[in-house]
């Protein structure tokens, strides 16, 4: 035990805002997160030229590919962040929740709202499948496999007829209306909303599993995977829900990407979002779920915004990836590096 | 499918498997000989390689070759070759270096862990095939014909062309020429001392910051050369060539122990054959999804590859 560091005097926003935080009281906090979320339900309303781009208005850009970017990378960071798997076929969820949401729509007339779970549920099983024999091996081989994962989905989708082939699948059903609210092509708020009332569940579903036992599992196998066998933590089987979840975040937001755009063609879905989503995540901070949403956002955001920069993106992308893990290897928020404990007797905060 | 292709092509499936596998063989020695020193995949080692076809094809270039000339004769074409080979080579040695550099050395002195390097790496092949589909305009280049490509004489179905016999004769070479230099030069005893144990190497006297730097300018020069052999087999190249070659080159690899230099070369060579014999019977556009079939299936039952040489004692 020792006393709670009070010694180290670096500036670091994450920690103002938590000594903050921790000083709130309960209906303080509830105000806030209410104050947040309503602030980023009416962003869609706020749109000007200054925060629009040349191509396209504010309330488009905040869905594709703030938006997109910003819940895939939580996704990711379930995967990448938290259990240390470095995945880099993450399109393969989004793929297969697109064309789930496809398939089933044309073929079979499914609504949106079913599709979107059992995008989720494809996504999930698919994690399985590839999950077990492959998550037992090390970091740079299960990048490999899921890098060439992410790719055969792809090629299986130009190879396979009900995919449609190279031309992909068009005429997908929107989203039916709900709550009064019309889901059409060219008005991309209501799929924004939508989003973020998707990405406000998973955030939500996030921080309730880190709190937890699982939470705990996943940092232990991040920092070393053999102690965290030893000491008794199930790695197979948490390295497995952690893969399977974020999985599960891909294939829904792949739904909600087949009813906007409604046309799918495997071109969509190439190595480069999957390295896009993979840069988001290191620009942000590994393991830090409000890094990582900020570094989407920015990601996402200023290539659209600069046009010198749009051209350019994915060189701009690996460019920051090297130098992000060169200069600041932890993101622009870190984790934090320091968990506080209780003390299971005295149930007084212990920090080590 | 029809598997009596099989037997009716085999003498020709058999030639193409083993040329295929050449080019394959000095991209995946990259690969293996990184790996032996640093135990990390150099994911950028395919953008080394299509580096190289566009230096190959540049040189072509500035010598005014378009294609709709004439063949050449065999020494004025082993001139030109052997210019275009060389200069590919130094191109994709000093990119190879460069990028140790850039993408590898602070992290590595750094003890920074695994996570890192590869991000690192993967941001640099990024970089790399970005810059490359910016300045080749995203377009297909076509290499132009240097080399009458008729038949030079017949084995069964197979037709033995000028092309195949410059590949396999200059591939085999330069594996003859790596094997002697690891086996009898001082950076190649030193290279196989950092394999072994780094630590232990470095109190022996090793300077390990310059061992790997050789070791990924030998890697870079053997997939500078053998993209030039790509270009002359293929005749066109892309900015994104190196992704699936560099797939199929890693499984070769990993398919020959990885870490092991001769293990890599029969692993080119099996896995070039097992392509060509393949791709015969379910099409060309199952080629990769076989590739990477293969490459799990490794992984999970033998991930000590075909020699069986074990992972952690992975030796050069």
């Amino acid at each position: 035990m020792s006393t709670p560091s009070s010694t180290n005097v670096r500036f670091n926003l994450r920690d103002k805002f938590g000594d903050w935080w921790e000083g709130t009281t309960r209906n303080q906090r509830v105000l806030f997160r209410a104050a947040v979320i309503v602030f980023f339900f009416i962003l869609p309303f706020l749109d000007n030229p200054i925060l629009g781009t040349n191509e396209s208005d504010f309330s488009s850009v905040l869905f594709y590919p703030m938006g997109m970017f910003v819940i895939m990378a939580i996704g990711l960071n379930i995967i990448v962040g938290k259990s240390g798997i470095l995945d880099l076929g993450y399109v393969a969820f989004f793929a297969i929740g697109a064309y789930t949401h496809a398939i089933l729509n044309l073929n079979f007339g499914f609504p949106f709202w079913i599709n979107v779970f059992l995008g989720m549920g494809f996504a999930m099983l698919a994690g399985l499948m590839l999950g077990l024999p492959a998550l037992r091996l090390r970091g740079d081989y299960l990048a490999i496999i899921t890098l060439g994962f992410g790719e055969i989905i792809r090629i299986l989708a130009i190879n396979f007829n009900f995919t449609g082939g190279a031309a992909g699948l068009a005429g997908i059903a929107a989203p039916p209306t709900l709550f009064g609210i019309e889901f059409v092509v060219d008005d991309p708020k209501p799929f924004y909303w939508l989003l973020l009332t998707l990405m406000l569940l998973v955030i939500w579903a996030y921080l309730r599993l880190v709190a937890r036992r699982p939470g705990r599992a996943w940092e232990a196998i991040r920092e070393d995977e053999d102690v965290a066998e030893f000491m008794g933590v199930a790695t197979m089987k948490y390295k497995l829900w952690g893969f399977v979840l974020g999985g599960a975040v891909g294939g829904a937001v792949g739904a909600v990407y087949a009813g906007q755009v409604t046309s799918i063609t495997p071109e969509n879905f190439t190595l480069q979002i999957s390295i896009m989503i993979l840069a988001c995540v290191v620009f942000g901070g590994m393991g830090n779920i409000w890094g990582v949403a900020l570094g989407a956002a920015l990601l996402g955001y200023f290539p659209e915004k600069l046009r010198f920069l749009s051209d350019t993106r994915i060189l701009f992308f690996g460019l920051l990836m090297v130098v992000m893990m060169n200069i600041r290897p932890d993101g622009i928020i870190p984790r934090k590096k320091r968990e506080k404990v209780y003390d299971k007797n005295t149930g007084q905060e212990v920090t080590r | 499918m029809d598997f009596s292709i099989l037997w009716t092509d085999f003498a020709s499936l058999l030639l193409d498997g083993i040329v295929v596998g050449a080019i394959y063989a000095l991209v995946s020695l990259g690969y293996t000989l990184v790996y032996g020193v640093l135990r990390l995949i150099n994911f950028a080692h395919s953008e080394i390689f299509m580096l190289g076809t566009f230096a190959t094809l540049g040189v072509t270039m500035l010598l005014g070759f378009t294609g709709f000339e004439e063949p050449l004769g065999i020494l004025a074409f082993l001139g030109v070759f052997l210019l275009a080979a060389t200069v590919a080579g130094v191109a994709s040695g000093s990119a190879a270096m460069l990028l140790e550099v850039v993408a590898y050395r602070r992290l590595r002195r750094n003890n920074a862990n695994r996570l890192s390097s590869l991000i690192s790496a993967i941001g640099a092949s990024l970089f790399l095939v970005e810059f490359f589909r910016i300045i080749t305009d995203s377009k297909d280049w076509d290499f132009p014909r240097l080399l009458d490509k008729n038949s030079l004489f017949q084995v069964g179905t197979a037709y033995v062309t000028a092309d195949k016999i410059v590949v396999l004769v200059g591939a085999f070479a330069l594996m003859i020429i790596l094997d002697r230099i690891i086996q009898t030069t001082k950076l190649g005893r030193g290279i196989r001392a950092v394999s072994q144990d780094e630590r232990t190497s470095i109190l022996m006297g090793v300077d390990v910051d310059r061992v790997i730097a050789f070791t990924f300018l030998i890697g870079g020069v053997l997939a500078g050369v053998g993209s030039a052999f790509y270009m002359l087999f293929y005749e066109a190249t892309k900015f994104n060539v190196g992704f699936l070659l560099g797939i199929s080159a890693f499984t070769a690899a990993v398919l020959g122990g990885i870490g092991n230099i001769r293990g890599a070369l029969a692993g080119s060579f099996v896995l070039g054959l097992i392509q060509q014999f393949s791709s015969a019977v379910l099409g060309y556009n199952w080629r990769d999804v076989v590739t990477f079939i293969i490459l799990v299936l490794v992984l999970l039952f033998k991930p000590t590859g075909l020699f069986g040489e074990a992972l952690q004692r992975a030796r050069v």
